[in-house]
């Protein structure tokens, strides 16, 4: 066999048939001849703990096998060891890069379920600390983006903006990344009293900012090249796989859950939700854009409208969920980010499902590199806003 | 409740005729197949035995318009001998019904838990199912790739969300 191979494929008249080849393109372990299987990761190739088997034809992508796992850590299961308190440090790790986003949904629940009240101020400083690390995250990821599109100054720049909106987050909860901040029954602690003066210069500084990376990266000609009319998602394919947040909003839908379903105070507040048309991977990485001058708007417009007052609720010791179940979503900087939290009645959950978005974007991902170019995958991949950690759990 | 009570207090009442309008609509077309487990506000839950889990998937897709999955998630009943299947789907399309959530529920008997794949309806669903099948060994019949997805490849145990399977040094 292994002569025989040899000769199937070296030598000057390389297209010798050997017995047992004769299917037309196959060989006779019923792989395709021409196709050729790359695991693409999980080393960390600019994809995170991630593997792709991608199967291409030339340069094209038949198929794309997302291997996910990796850095799978079991949160759902430690958090039927946990009581609802001692869950909120490690539910945030999934997805250190937008804590505020990955709590907001759990924290809500954890309310509904042991009627526990929030404070009208709590509600505020939530939808502000939610917003500004909603810009935190995008910036985090457009910066990878820009890296892995070659473009390094796309990287420098949203790391160095984003170290002002983290120096705010840092001055209301004490941490940098992973705040821990939010709480059921409101905020851990009371914003410092110079936090809203502070807090509106920086925005409107970023909100300045925003502009620039206009010019520099979104009207690149190199960025453009690689990125429009790259992994097309129609509307219909969307929504039937599930697709979520800006990757759904990029296809047209306009499907947010800020306002579709508004939780603490987003109904007070006036801001748009950002749709584009196109669907491809510029589309993907421009409504985040658009969106973050609408997170300013509504992190300025919560700041005004923040009356004084308590800002959590004090709980006993450890308590205790009513039997029944809950599910509650939010609108994280990734997209639809749900918790399904089932309670028997003792102080621990039963159960606790997270559906984030990335583990939503997966077959999405799957199904816009099939057909794709090979090159086109990082564009693609990156445009999925796509995070290991957070879909692995 | 305060101040968050009352405001779902008041929205409920306005809520609650969509969400009893879709129980109608709902039990006009099945009837006795398909039991109502919860009606709140933005949220009904239906309990639908695995035989018409199919034809419910479709109709509920096609003709209400809910057509965006967001989650499957398995929940394991030892005392019941049951393990629930909950497919949470959200709508996209139908305006009306945006602020909700539509979940329905499969219950199968937790020693032989097998029931229809709703890939062909919702193919979003693909891998919630597959991470249902390695978690709790719920088998999916007709899914297009039911592997391990999340799991170490050498996993030897039994699927860890069920209530038997301790994490170590964490027996009770």
């Amino acid at each position: 066999m292994g002569i025989e191979m040899e000769r199937g494929r070296g030598g000057e008249g390389g297209e010798e048939r050997i017995p047992g080849f004769e299917l037309e393109g196959r060989d006779e372990d019923g792989m395709d001849r021409g196709i050729l299987t790359l695991s693409v990761g999980p080393q960390h190739p600019g994809s995170g703990h991630f593997r792709l088997i991608v199967k291409v034809d030339g340069d094209i992508i038949v198929e794309a096998l997302p291997d996910p796992g990796y850095v799978h850590r079991g949160e759902e299961k430690m958090c039927e060891y946990r009581n609802y308190i001692q869950n909120i440090p490690h539910l945030e790790r999934p997805m250190i890069a937008d804590s505020c986003g990955i709590l907001y949904p759990y924290v809500l629940a954890v309310e509904e379920i042991c009627n526990i009240p929030v404070p009208e101020r709590a509600k505020y400083i939530r939808v502000i600390m939610a917003e500004i690390n909603r810009c935190i995250f995008e910036l985090y990821w457009l910066g990878i983006y820009g890296i892995f599109l070659g473009h390094s100054t796309m990287f420098m720049w949203p790391m160095a903006d984003r170290e002002l909106l983290i120096d705010l987050a840092e001055m209301a909860s004490g941490a940098r990344v992973t705040h821990a901040y939010f709480v059921p029954g409101g905020v851990r602690n009371d914003l410092p009293d110079a936090f809203p003066e502070k807090a509106r210069r920086h925005l409107l500084y970023f909100r300045n900012r925003l502009k620039e990376y206009k010019d520099i990266f979104y009207d690149n000609p190199l960025f453009q090249a690689r990125t429009v009319g790259v992994g097309i998602l129609r509307k219909e394919d969307a929504i039937n796989l599930g697709a979520t947040g800006p990757v759904l909003r990029a296809s047209g839908v306009e499907h947010d859950i800020r306002k579709v379903e508004p939780y603490d105070v987003y109904d007070e507040l006036d801001f748009d939700v950002i749709t584009m048309k196109e669907g491809d991977s510029f589309a993907r990485a421009y409504v985040p854009w658009l969106e973050m001058y609408e997170s300013v708007d509504i992190a300025l417009q919560a700041l005004e409208k923040m009356p004084s007052g308590p800002v959590r609720t004090k709980l006993g010791p450890n308590p205790k969920g009513a039997v029944g179940e809950v599910f509650k979503r939010v609108e994280a900087a990734r997209g639809e980010l749900a918790y399904y939290l089932v309670s028997d009645g003792n102080p621990k959950p039963y159960r606790v499902k997270l559906s984030v978005p990335s583990f939503r974007e997966i077959p999405v991902m799957a199904h816009l590199l099939r057909g794709a170019k090979l090159a086109d995958m990082p564009s693609i991949y990156w445009s999925m806003n796509y995070w290991p950690v957070e879909a692995d759990r | 409740m305060g101040q968050q009570g009352q405001g779902q207090g008041q929205a409920s009442t306005d809520q609650l005729i969509v969400e009893k309008g879709i129980v109608d609509k709902v039990s006009a077309r099945f009837g006795e197949k398909v039991k109502v487990a919860y009606v709140k506000p933005r949220r009904i839950r239906f309990n639908v035995s695995k035989d018409h889990i199919i034809e419910f998937a479709r109709f509920v897709r096609d003709e209400l318009g809910f057509d965006h999955p967001i989650s499957v998630a398995g929940v394991d009943y030892p005392k019941n001998k049951m393990i629930d299947v909950v497919y949470h789907i959200g709508s996209c399309t139908n305006n009306d019904y945006r602020s909700l959530v539509l979940s329905f529920a499969v219950q199968l008997n937790r020693d032989d838990p097998v029931m229809p794949t709703l890939t062909p309806v919702y193919r979003g669903v693909e891998y919630h199912e597959r991470e249902t099948f390695e978690m709790l060994g719920v088998i999916f019949d007709g899914h297009p790739r039911l592997e391990r997805l999340l799991l170490p490849e050498d996993w030897a145990d039994i699927p860890p969300l069920r209530k038997d399977f301790h994490i170590k040094g964490r027996e009770e």
